[in-house]
């Protein structure tokens, strides 16, 4: 079964970038302050929060502007990968009603797109490492690796949202409040050595939460999670990726019906 | 010859919620009423057909009797509830009224975009860029989105784009008959020209006159089932009857 979707990958491959390309092209073009803007609004959040909490966690957080920034840098690529994911199936309802194409592609094609923006918004990071005079450890180069945990986590969750989203529109809404939650329930304002014992335990079953402190381990920290964590991250990811492929494929026929 | 699509008792059923529900908190309020109830619409029943390569298969029937749903079926837009649908060889996006497009992307954009879904790379695509445009005689408008666009303008770009790479199966749902005479003509032409070049062909429409130029063979469904399947002529005269 892999290897035929990755046949239909191949097959697929120009409609996959073409989409991209035209993603990137639809963002940048509604504004001439779209680049810009995708840079200054984390900086500007980062801004506010840091005066809000920074004197709070004083002696937990080393740097706490940058704390902030490299946690909500890469829960935002996942709360914007799943939520373009989810109206993907419906935004590309004309091209479904029209043309057999394996639909998977939509979803898949928003979580890369996302990601490409991920990378985008990781130059205001690096500049903001240098503002603050941190040191960029070699570590950092190993960035790539949490983010592939989250980008393989997103599709996944993004396959499934599309699909309920095509069955049950209050799905959107819902999903929106799930992530304001979410994004609180994970260490990105606040440090996890903060939290009562329940809490931490609870913390266990939050993908985002290892996903991130691994970022932070990496291009913060200067250290290396072991291999213990990596096989936490992989069951989360490929396993969230394995349930989401199976319920799609379950779905995905009925979806004509319902865009 | 060589059968390019072959459907063997192909049933399309819709099983529907009587009342379209679309949202979490119905679902759940009639799944606890006990009031979710569905209804089975069969909208092909027991179809079987057999296409050759190079053929120009016509259907015709009363509205509602199934052809849009076949055409659908055959393309894999619609994946039917029993029965096997092989086909052999890619297939143009189905031309149809109303042809779906992306309306906030300009018909440039839209059309990179469905070649892209055949499969066709970007350099592969600008060979024949021009010839859609020059078709479609909208050179002015290409870079405006296609939500400005009047009907008969998307109707130009549909049939362009479907018919600007060779596909082995072209399918084309009532559209001949929309459109001012001569684009008619010129997709007439076009469809032709494409036959000649070994295209495997598949329209519906209600104008007759066009069936008997162009087809090569005839589905007659009614209600979803097949009324009658053969030559052109012994068709066509029998629905002609039957409408008298
Ligand atoms: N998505 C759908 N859901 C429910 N019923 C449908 C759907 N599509 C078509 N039908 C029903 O199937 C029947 C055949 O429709 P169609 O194939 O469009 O007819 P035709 O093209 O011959 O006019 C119609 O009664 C129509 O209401
Ligand atoms: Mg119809």
């Amino acid at each position: 079964m892999l290897e035929a979707n990755f046949q239909t990958l191949k097959r697929y491959r120009y409609l996959l970038s073409n989409l991209i390309v035209k993603d990137i092209k639809l963002k940048y073009r509604r504004s001439i302050l779209g680049i810009l803007w995708s840079v200054l609004n984390p900086l500007l959040m980062m801004i506010v929060i840091s005066a809000v909490f920074s004197n709070i966690f004083k002696f937990q957080v080393e740097n706490f502007p940058l704390y902030y920034l490299t946690g909500s840098t890469l829960f935002n690529f996942m709360s914007e990968s799943t939520n373009l994911a989810m109206m993907s199936i419906l935004n590309s309802r004309e091209l479904i009603k029209k043309i057999y194409i394996p639909k998977y592609i939509f979803p898949i094609e928003k979580c890369l797109f996302g990601f490409v923006n991920f990378l985008f918004s990781l130059i205001a990071v690096v500049v903001m490492f240098i503002v603050f005079g941190y040191p960029l450890h070699l570590t950092s180069l190993l960035f790539f690796i949490p983010a592939i945990y989250t980008l393989i986590f997103s599709m996944g969750l993004g396959m499934v949202l599309s699909a309920l989203g095509v069955f049950f529109r209050d799905v959107i809404h819902l999903y929106s409040v799930v992530v304001v939650a979410w994004n609180y329930f994970t260490p990105i304002v606040y440090p996890y050595e903060i939290l009562g014992e329940k809490m931490k335990m609870f913390m266990q079953i939050n993908p985002m939460y290892y996903f991130v402190s691994y970022f932070r381990d990496v291009t913060m920290y200067n250290t290396v999670p072991g291999v213990k964590i990596d096989l936490i991250c992989i069951a989360f990811s490929v396993g969230t990726l394995i349930f989401g492929l199976w319920f799609f494929k379950k779905t995905q026929d009925r979806f004509i019906l319902y865009v | 010859m060589e059968n390019i699509i072959e459907i063997k008792d192909v049933e399309m059923h819709f099983n529907m919620c009587k009342e379209k529900i679309d949202n979490l908190k119905e679902y759940f309020i009639k799944i606890a009423k006990r009031q979710l109830m569905y209804e089975d619409f069969i909208a092909l029943d027991k179809v079987n057909l057999e296409v050759q390569r190079g053929e120009v298969l016509g259907i015709i029937g009363y509205n509602g009797s199934g052809k849009s749903t076949i055409l659908k079926v055959i393309s894999g837009i619609l994946k039917p509830t029993k029965g096997i649908v092989k086909v052999n060889g890619t297939i143009a996006p189905l031309i149809e009224l109303g042809a779906g497009f992306d309306l906030d992307l300009t018909a440039r954009e839209n059309i990179y975009l469905n070649g892209s879904v055949l499969g066709f790379s970007k350099k592969m695509m600008q060979d024949c860029f021009d010839d859609i445009v020059e078709f479609s005689e909208l050179k002015d408008f290409l870079d405006i989105p296609m939500k400005n666009y009047s009907s008969g303008m998307v109707a130009r770009i549909g049939f362009a784009v479907a018919t600007m790479v060779k596909t082995d199966i072209l399918i084309v749902d009532e559209i001949l008959s929309v459109g001012d005479f001569l684009f008619q003509q010129k997709c007439e032409n076009r469809i032709n020209n494409l036959m000649a070049g070994g295209t495997t062909v598949i329209i519906v429409s209600h104008t007759l006159d066009q069936i008997r130029r162009l087809c090569s063979k005839v589905l007659w469904l009614d209600k979803g089932k097949v009324k009658m399947l053969g030559d052109t002529n012994t068709v066509c005269d029998a629905y002609e009857g039957n409408l008298k």
